[in-house]
């Protein structure tokens, strides 16, 4: 489905992400804002982190990008992308090998972070010359090149921020992650900010670049629907952790954790009549996050075992934790007692 | 209808002056332009549209926080403008307002018990025992229980679908006639927003108030109001049973929007969506005729680009503004007019397949 690039198997998963945590020190003791994720992005996928406020999903993108707060308590995890260990690295190499000209991040309201003072274009430039020391001249008319793709007339490179409409500001973030060609995009819930036609224009932009240069990508958003918009995989998180990752088919169809089915119960929707419907309670707090299963307080459909911190099943086979051996190809993970095989007796 | 409606806009415009070194008058933002409707007692609208489509001034002019340039807003009959004094203070009893962002909206350093009893002081509830079991009263009513345990919370104790009930509580506690709720839910989280909507919705039908929904997304509202108003650079453009307007958007603005929302899908991936090109217009200088036919796929040159469209109904309580639905311009053969914008060709169908392209 990827426009492959040569030397890389496209079974092998572009970035691939164990264990990943990331908790922060207040006085109230540690925040686990990210616990024990795990997932995979292929070469040209999309793959959607959904969840609600507060559930971290912004942190793992902090995580990954390692734009550490002062008040870190603790970052781990291996997180390899292609063929590198990029947690492996040291933060100068990851800063200059890695960060933005082989994983870009877009972050949430972005297109209000622009410098006022400096033209759009020289902006959008600005990565190459920093990190790939490309002479002026040379990094414009790359510029002019992704200005193309993501839709903004070329005479707005000579124009100042405000100049340009929300909508435009964003196409023009969206330039600047993508002109140092990384192998991985993440968006920090890129359109929330924006009207809902604009909102559908920029989401055509990254369909046409996905589909045309095979760029991967990470999109992390509250909103269901939008979510759909770029979805080949959609990963949902509660509470730090990551409670169902499959196919967006399965996941907009038939989901398979409890959460999940609720969360799409509580979806409004435009063409059809039945309400939706809340889903009762308060996501716990993430300083002392209950020992067995996050989402049990709020579980029509708990029982005894959800006492234990239930690991990531495959509802279609059952495997192991994670992505390691024994993975199957379903790429499908519940982290669910539900979805144990056998109840979960081998579990204890 | 016989009775007079609660609310009533005629022609109401709310402009916004610009000037220039403080005194040059060069311009004005028109945030609100020729808006006219009612609003009869016990219903619920809702009024949908973009950011800076004037939707916020819209509702601030009805709850006489700004000044109508032109026009009048008539309450029970009688006109905001002449109100002054006791007589304004008294209509804003009768208007409840449900701010967008609950924290920014609660005072931080006063705890639940004082936020709720700050309106019942200011309109005259001297007797303390009085205003203590309304608070109760009003806080049980949006199931902020127990009460007790409530009270004594500051704002920043609260989770946000916490905070926005006590802001309904204190937009309910002098018992108004119309609530206004601007973009209720917008801050609030997915799983949230359904018991906030179906609370306010509930406590609208078991009071028989009027509630006016503000919001910019469509899919929200169909189970949450019973009539649109869909406004577009300052003006309605359409407005119609909630129903009536999502089966059958009439004014094309309205269908563009349609077809650019998405129920969560996993096909949505695999086609683009049709977007009209541009962008809406800036309110300092909008556009000659109708304010949307720059970007209108449908826009008729010489019409469109120069007069603008009235009120046409081309269903039975379905009014569009758009010189489409003039009266036999529909038995136009080279105009056709769908009535249901997502069967229309090219609008929301299987589209553009963007997957094939990537191989």
């Amino acid at each position: 489905m990827a426009a492959t690039t040569t030397g890389f198997r496209a079974e092998e998963p572009l970035l691939r992400v164990e264990e990943l945590a990331l908790h922060y020190r207040t006085r109230g003791g540690a925040v686990r804002a990210v616990d024990r994720v795990s997932f995979d992005v292929k070469r040209g996928e999309a793959l959607v982190i959904l969840g609600e406020s507060g559930c971290g999903k912004s942190s793992l993108a902090r995580a990954l990008m390692r734009l550490l707060p002062r008040n870190l308590a603790h970052h781990g995890g291996r997180v390899s992308l292609g063929d590198t260990p990029i947690s492996e690295l040291s933060d100068e190499r990851f800063r200059r090998e890695v960060q933005w000209s082989r994983m870009a991040l877009v972050m949430q309201a972005s297109m209000n972070a622009l410098n006022p003072v400096v033209k759009v274009g020289e902006q959008v430039a600005e990565p190459l010359r920093e990190l790939k020391r490309w002479p002026r001249r040379r990094a414009l008319e790359r510029a002019a090149e992704v200005f193309q793709c993501v839709g903004l007339p070329l005479d707005f490179m000579a124009r100042y921020p405000f100049e340009l409409s929300g909508g435009m500001r964003q196409r023009a973030v969206l330039a600047m992650a993508l002109v140092a060609e990384p192998e991985l995009v993440i968006l920090d819930e890129p359109t929330s900010a924006l009207d809902v036609l604009t909102q559908a224009a920029i989401m055509n932009v990254l369909k046409e670049i996905k589909a045309e240069q095979g760029t991967s990508f990470i999109l992390i958003t509250h909103d269901v629907a939008t979510s759909s918009e770029l979805a080949d995989r959609v990963a949902l998180m509660y509470a730090g952790e990551l409670v169902e990752a499959c196919s967006a088919v399965r996941f907009f169809g038939e989901p398979a954790h409890p959460y999940s089915r609720l969360l799409m119960k509580s979806v409004p929707r435009l063409h059809e009549r039945e309400r939706p419907r809340a889903i009762p309670g308060q996501p716990p707090s993430l300083l002392e996050p209950p020992g067995g299963c996050r989402f049990a307080a709020r579980c029509p459909e708990r029982f005894v075992r959800c006492a234990e911190p239930p690991p990531a099943f495959d509802p279609g086979g059952g495997t192991l934790d994670g992505v390691g051996e024994g993975a199957t190809e379903s790429r499908h993970r519940v982290r669910c007692w539900l979805h144990a095989p056998n109840g979960g007796a081998e579990y204890g | 209808m016989a009775e007079t409606p609660l609310v009533e806009a005629r022609g109401l415009h709310t402009w916004f002056e610009l000037r220039q070194w403080g005194f040059l008058r060069v311009g004005a933002v028109r945030a609100v332009d020729d808006v006219s409707f009612t609003l009869a007692r016990g219903e619920a609208v809702a009024f949908v549209g973009e950011s800076g489509c004037g939707k916020s001034s819209l509702v601030r002019t009805l709850l006489g926080l700004h000044r109508p340039t032109l026009g009048e807003v008539r309450c029970e009959g009688e006109s905001l403008a002449g109100l002054t004094g006791a007589a304004l203070k008294a209509w804003r009893a009768r208007v409840g307002y449900v701010q967008q962002d609950p924290f920014g909206a609660l005072p931080p350093f006063l705890d639940v018990r004082r936020i709720l009893a700050e309106p019942l002081k200011v309109h005259g509830v001297r007797d303390r025992a009085e205003r203590e079991r309304r608070i109760r009263a009003a806080l049980a009513e949006v199931r902020l229980t127990p009460v007790e345990e409530v009270l004594g919370k500051f704002p920043h104790m609260l989770s946000g679908g916490q905070q926005q009930r006590v802001v309904i509580a204190r937009a309910l506690i002098l018992e108004p006639a119309l609530v206004i709720a601007d973009e209720p839910v917008s801050m609030l989280d997915a799983s949230v927003r359904v018991e906030i909507l179906e609370l306010l919705r509930g406590i609208q039908r078991d009071r028989g108030l009027t509630l006016a929904f503000v919001t910019h997304d469509l899919a929200t509202v169909r189970h949450y109001a019973e009539r649109i108003f869909v406004l577009y650079a300052g003006k309605v453009v359409e407005s119609a049973p909630v129903d009536d307007l999502l089966d059958a958007p009439q004014h094309p603005y309205t269908r563009a929007l349609l077809a650019a929302l998405s129920d969560p899908d996993a096909a949505n991936a695999t086609r683009l969506r049709e977007v009209p090109a541009g962008e809406p217009p800036s309110l300092i200088d909008p556009p000659a005729g109708c304010r949307f036919h720059p970007r209108c796929p449908q826009a008729m040159a010489g019409l469109c680009d120069r007069e603008v469209p009235p009120d046409f109904m081309p269903r039975p309580g379905h009014g569009s503004a758009c010189w489409l639905h003039e009266p036999g311009m529909a038995e136009n053969p080279e105009r056709p007019i769908t009535t249901d914008g997502r069967q229309a060709p090219g609008r929301g169908g299987p589209g553009h397949d963007v997957s094939q392209s990537g191989r």
